[in-house]
C-alpha cells in the first residue's frame, strides 16, 4: 500500500511545484527567460533558414528540374587578343549543335533555342534597356511561365517571321506607365513590334559559381516576382539591376519575339558599344534549353551534351547549367545553414539550462531545512527528487511554451519588416519544446539528487 | 502485559569528527511499552539527541539492534526507514520546524501526503485535528503569523495526523515561555491519558515530572531508569 506512488502524490507534487515557483515569481520568471529565448531563437532561426532555402529551391524548380540550360559564353581575354581585331568575334552554340543534340540523344524531349540581344526598347518617349529574347512558340510552357494578359506568339507567327512581341510584366511600368500595352507597338532599333501579350517574370538563375550569393539575392526579389498581377513602383531598383554584368544578369526587362524575327532583324553579327570601342560578335544561339524526358536521366544527358559540344568547339565558349544540380546544392547549403543556426540556438538553450540549474542549486540550499522536515515526516528520497525535478520541469516547460509563442511571432515580424520569407515547419516547435523539457530534466537531476541525498539529521539542524 | 513497541539491544553509535571517533552511544538496552510517557534526560553531550535520532529512524546505529514494533530497523534501507517514519512515528521539534510557506492545515497534512491519502480526506483530517488543538480560527494562517505556543500546537497536530505508534518530542517546550509550555505539556498529558506512547527529550526537571518514567543518560550510557508513580496533572 505504501509502496504505491499514488496519483494523489503526483497531483500534490505538481501543485506544490507551481506553488513554490509562484512564491518566487520574479526569480522563476528570470530563470525561465533563458529557456524562453533559447526556444524562440531555435524556432525563429530555423524559420528564416527554411524560408530562404525554400525561395531558392522554388526559383531553381522554376527553371525546370528536367532541363539542361546551355549558354554561349564569350571566351576569355587571351584568346580574344589572338583573334583579328577587325573581325567580329565568333563564339557560342550554333544551330548545328542544336540539331546534333536533337538527333543523337533520344532522351531529349524538347529543345528550345534562344537568341538574347541587349538593346533599347522604345515606346514613344519611354525607354527601357531590355533583353530581347528570340525564341520559339513553346517557350512559356517549357519554363512554366504564366501569360498574364493577351497571348504568346504562335508557331505560324514564328514561321512567317512576324514582328510581334510579348513583354515581361516588369517592363510594363517603365515602358507603359499609362498601362494597357496589349495592341500597342514598341520600337527596337528601327523596327516596330506589336505587343500581343504580357508574361510573368522569369526566375532569377545563376551559374553554379554564383549559387552562394544566390540564396541572398533571390529571397529579396521573391515576393515581388511571385505575384505577377501586382503593380510595381516605376523606380524599382533599376540601378541595382544594371550593375549585374554577364550574359545572364537576370531578371531583366525581357521582351520575347519570334526567333526568326530576331535573326532577320538583328542579323548574325551584333555590335556592342562599350566606352570608346566597338565590339562586334557573331553568336548564332545564346541559349539552348534541353528538356529531358525523365528527371533521373538529366545528369547523364548533360554529360552527353557536354561531350557532343566539346567535339565541335575548340575553346570552351559555352556553359551548362543543370537546375537539378543547383537544387541539390541548395539543399546541401540549407542543411549546413540549419546546422549552424541550430547550433547557435542550441547553445543559448544550453545556457538557459545552466541558469536553471544554478537557481535550483541555490533553492535546494535555501530549503535544506524544509527537506529535513519532509524527510523526518516520511518523505522518501524519491519524493524529494520528484519535488525538485518537477519544479525544474515546470520552469523549463513553461519557458518552452512561452518560447514557442515568441518563436512563432518573431518570424512574422521578420517577414513583415525585413520582407524576408520565413517558413515554420511543424517539427521545429516540437523539437524546441522537446529540447527544453529535456534540459529541465537533465539540469534538474543534479540539484534534485543533492537535495535527496542530504542527511536528514544534518538538514534538520541547518539554519 | 503491555505490548512492547520499542526495544533496544546494546545500541551503539559512533561519529567521525575529522579523524577522531566519537562514541555518542556506548551500548543502550531498553524497552518501552505501549502507552508509556518516557522522558529522556541528561547533560548536554550525553547522547540524548543521538538516541532520539536513532529512535526516530533518522539515523542508523553503528552496532546493536533496534526493534520498532517488532521490526529490525538496523537492517532497513533508506526507503523503508522513510516508510517507518511515515506510518509509526510523529515528531515534535524544539524549534517547531514548520514549513514557512505553507499554511497551518497544509503543514499538518504533510505526513498524510507521503502516505498517499487523498487530498480531501487529508484536508478534513487536518482541519479536525487543528480544531481539536484550538486552532480552528487559524487554519489558513502562515506559521510566522502565529505565536510560539500556537506554532508548537501545529507541530503536535502534525505529529498526530498519521496516528503514530510513538510520538517523539525533542524539548518541545524549550523555546516557549512557562505559560505556553504548561499548555503544551497539558496537551501531552492528555495524549498520554488517551494511551499514546510518548518519548520526550528534555533537561528541565519540572517538565520531566509530567512523564511516568525518566531515563537519565550519561556519557552514552543509561545512568538511571526510574518510574514515577505519582504524576502532576494540570
Amino acid at each position: 500500500m505504501l509502496s504505491v506512488l499514488s496519483i494523489y502524490r503526483w497531483i500534490r507534487i505538481v501543485k506544490m511545484g507551481f506553488k513554490s515557483l509562484w512564491l518566487h515569481r520574479l526569480r522563476s520568471l528570470l530563470t525561465m527567460l533563458g529557456i524562453v529565448f533559447g526556444v524562440a531563437s531555435v524556432i525563429a532561426m530555423l524559420a528564416v533558414g527554411e524560408g530562404a532555402s525554400q525561395v531558392a529551391q522554388d526559383q531553381i524548380r522554376r527553371l525546370g528540374s528536367k532541363n539542361i540550360i546551355v549558354r554561349s559564353v564569350k571566351p576569355s581575354l587571351e584568346q580574344k587578343a589572338t583573334g583579328q581585331r577587325s573581325r567580329a568575334i565568333e563564339y557560342g552554340i550554333t544551330w548545328a549543335d542544336a540539331t546534333r543534340i536533337r538527333s543523337t540523344i533520344p532522351d531529349v524531349e524538347i529543345l528550345v533555342p534562344n537568341r538574347i540581344i541587349r538593346d533599347v526598347v522604345w515606346n514613344t518617349q519611354w525607354r527601357v534597356d531590355g533583353q530581347i529574347v528570340g525564341t520559339v512558340s513553346w517557350y512559356p510552357e517549357m519554363r512554366e511561365l504564366q501569360i498574364i494578359e493577351g497571348r504568346y506568339f504562335t508557331e505560324i507567327e514564328v514561321q512567317s517571321v512576324q514582328n510581334v512581341c510579348v513583354l515581361s510584366i516588369n517592363t510594363i511600368t517603365s515602358l507603359f506607365p499609362n498601362g494597357d500595352p496589349v495592341g500597342k507597338s514598341v520600337r527596337i532599333g528601327s523596327d516596330y513590334y506589336k505587343v500581343i501579350g504580357i508574361i510573368e517574370d522569369e526566375g532569377n538563375i545563376g551559374t553554379p559559381s554564383q549559387t552562394q550569393s544566390f540564396l541572398v539575392q533571390t529571397s529579396e526579389n521573391q515576393n515581388k516576382s511571385r505575384k505577377p498581377g501586382e503593380r510595381f513602383s516605376p523606380q524599382r531598383e533599376i540601378g541595382k539591376r544594371d550593375e549585374q554584368k554577364g550574359p545572364i544578369a537576370t531578371p531583366q526587362y525581357r521582351i520575347y519575339i519570334p526567333i526568326t524575327a530576331a535573326q532577320k532583324r538583328f542579323g548574325e553579327t551584333l555590335v556592342r558599344r562599350t566606352t570608346g570601342t566597338f565590339e562586334a560578335e557573331r553568336v548564332e544561339l545564346h541559349e539552348l534549353i534541353v528538356m529531358v524526358n525523365v528527371e533521373e536521366r538529366v545528369e547523364e544527358v548533360a554529360k552527353i551534351v557536354d561531350s557532343i559540344l566539346q567535339k565541335y568547339h575548340k575553346q570552351r565558349d559555352y556553359e551548362l547549367t543543370i537546375p537539378l544540380e543547383l537544387l541539390r546544392q541548395a539543399e546541401r547549403t540549407k542543411q549546413i545553414f540549419n546546422l549552424v543556426l541550430g547550433t547557435i540556438a542550441g547553445i543559448s538553450l544550453l545556457v538557459g539550462g545552466i541558469g536553471i540549474m544554478n537557481i535550483m542549486l541555490a533553492t535546494v540550499t535555501e530549503r535544506t531545512r524544509e527537506i529535513g522536515i519532509r524527510r523526518a515526516l516520511g518523505a522518501r528520497k524519491r519524493d524529494i527528487i520528484l519535488q525538485f525535478l518537477i519544479e525544474t520541469i515546470i520552469m523549463s516547460g513553461t519557458g518552452g511554451l512561452m518560447g514557442i509563442a515568441l518563436g512563432l511571432f518573431i518570424p512574422y515580424l521578420i517577414t513583415y519588416f525585413a520582407t524576408m520569407p520565413t517558413i515554420i515547419r511543424l517539427w521545429s516547435p516540437l523539437i524546441a519544446f522537446g529540447i527544453s523539457a529535456g534540459i529541465g530534466v537533465i539540469f534538474g537531476i543534479y540539484p534534485a539528487l543533492r537535495a535527496a541525498n542530504m542527511d536528514p539529521v544534518e538538514a534538520l539542524r541547518h539554519e | 502485559m503491555k505490548k512492547c513497541v520499542i526495544k533496544l539491544e546494546k545500541l551503539k553509535k559512533n561519529y567521525k569528527m575529522g579523524s577522531v571517533d566519537i562514541y555518542a552511544l556506548r551500548g543502550i538496552d531498553m524497552e518501552i511499552d505501549e502507552g508509556e510517557f518516557v522522558c529522556i534526560m541528561g547533560p548536554s553531550g550525553c547522547g540524548k539527541s543521538t538516541l532520539l535520532n536513532l529512535l526516530g529512524c533518522l539515523d542508523k546505529p553503528t552496532e546493536g539492534k533496534y526493534y520498532l514494533n517488532g521490526c529490525d530497523i538496523s537492517a532497513m534501507d533508506d526507503d523503508t526507514l522513510s516508510d517507518m517514519r511515515c506510518s509509526y512515528l510523529g515528531f515534535v521539534f524544539q524549534s517547531y520546524n514548520l514549513i514557512p510557506q505553507l499554511s497551518v492545515v497544509e503543514n499538518i497534512e504533510i505526513p498524510l501526503y507521503y502516505q498517499g491519502v487523498s487530498p480531501n480526506e487529508s484536508r478534513n483530517k487536518s482541519i479536525e485535528l487543528a480544531s481539536r488543538i484550538g486552532l480552528a480560527e487559524r487554519l489558513y494562517h502562515k506559521p510566522t503569523e502565529l505565536s510560539g505556543g500556537q506554532q508548537q500546537r501545529v507541530g503536535i497536530a502534525r505529529a498526530l495526523v498519521n496516528n503514530p505508534l510513538v510520538i517523539l518530542a525533542d524539548e518541545p517546550t524549550g523555546n516557549l515561555d512557562s505559560t505556553s509550555g504548561k499548555e503544551i505539556m497539558g496537551i501531552f498529558t492528555e495524549l498520554h491519558e488517551q494511551g499514546k506512547t510518548i518519548i520526550m527529550v528534555t533537561h528541565d526537571e519540572n517538565i520531566a515530572k509530567y512523564g511516568d518514567r525518566i531515563i537519565r543518560l550519561k556519557d552514552g550510557l543509561i545512568e538511571k531508569d526510574e518510574r514515577i508513580s505519582k504524576r502532576i496533572s494540570v
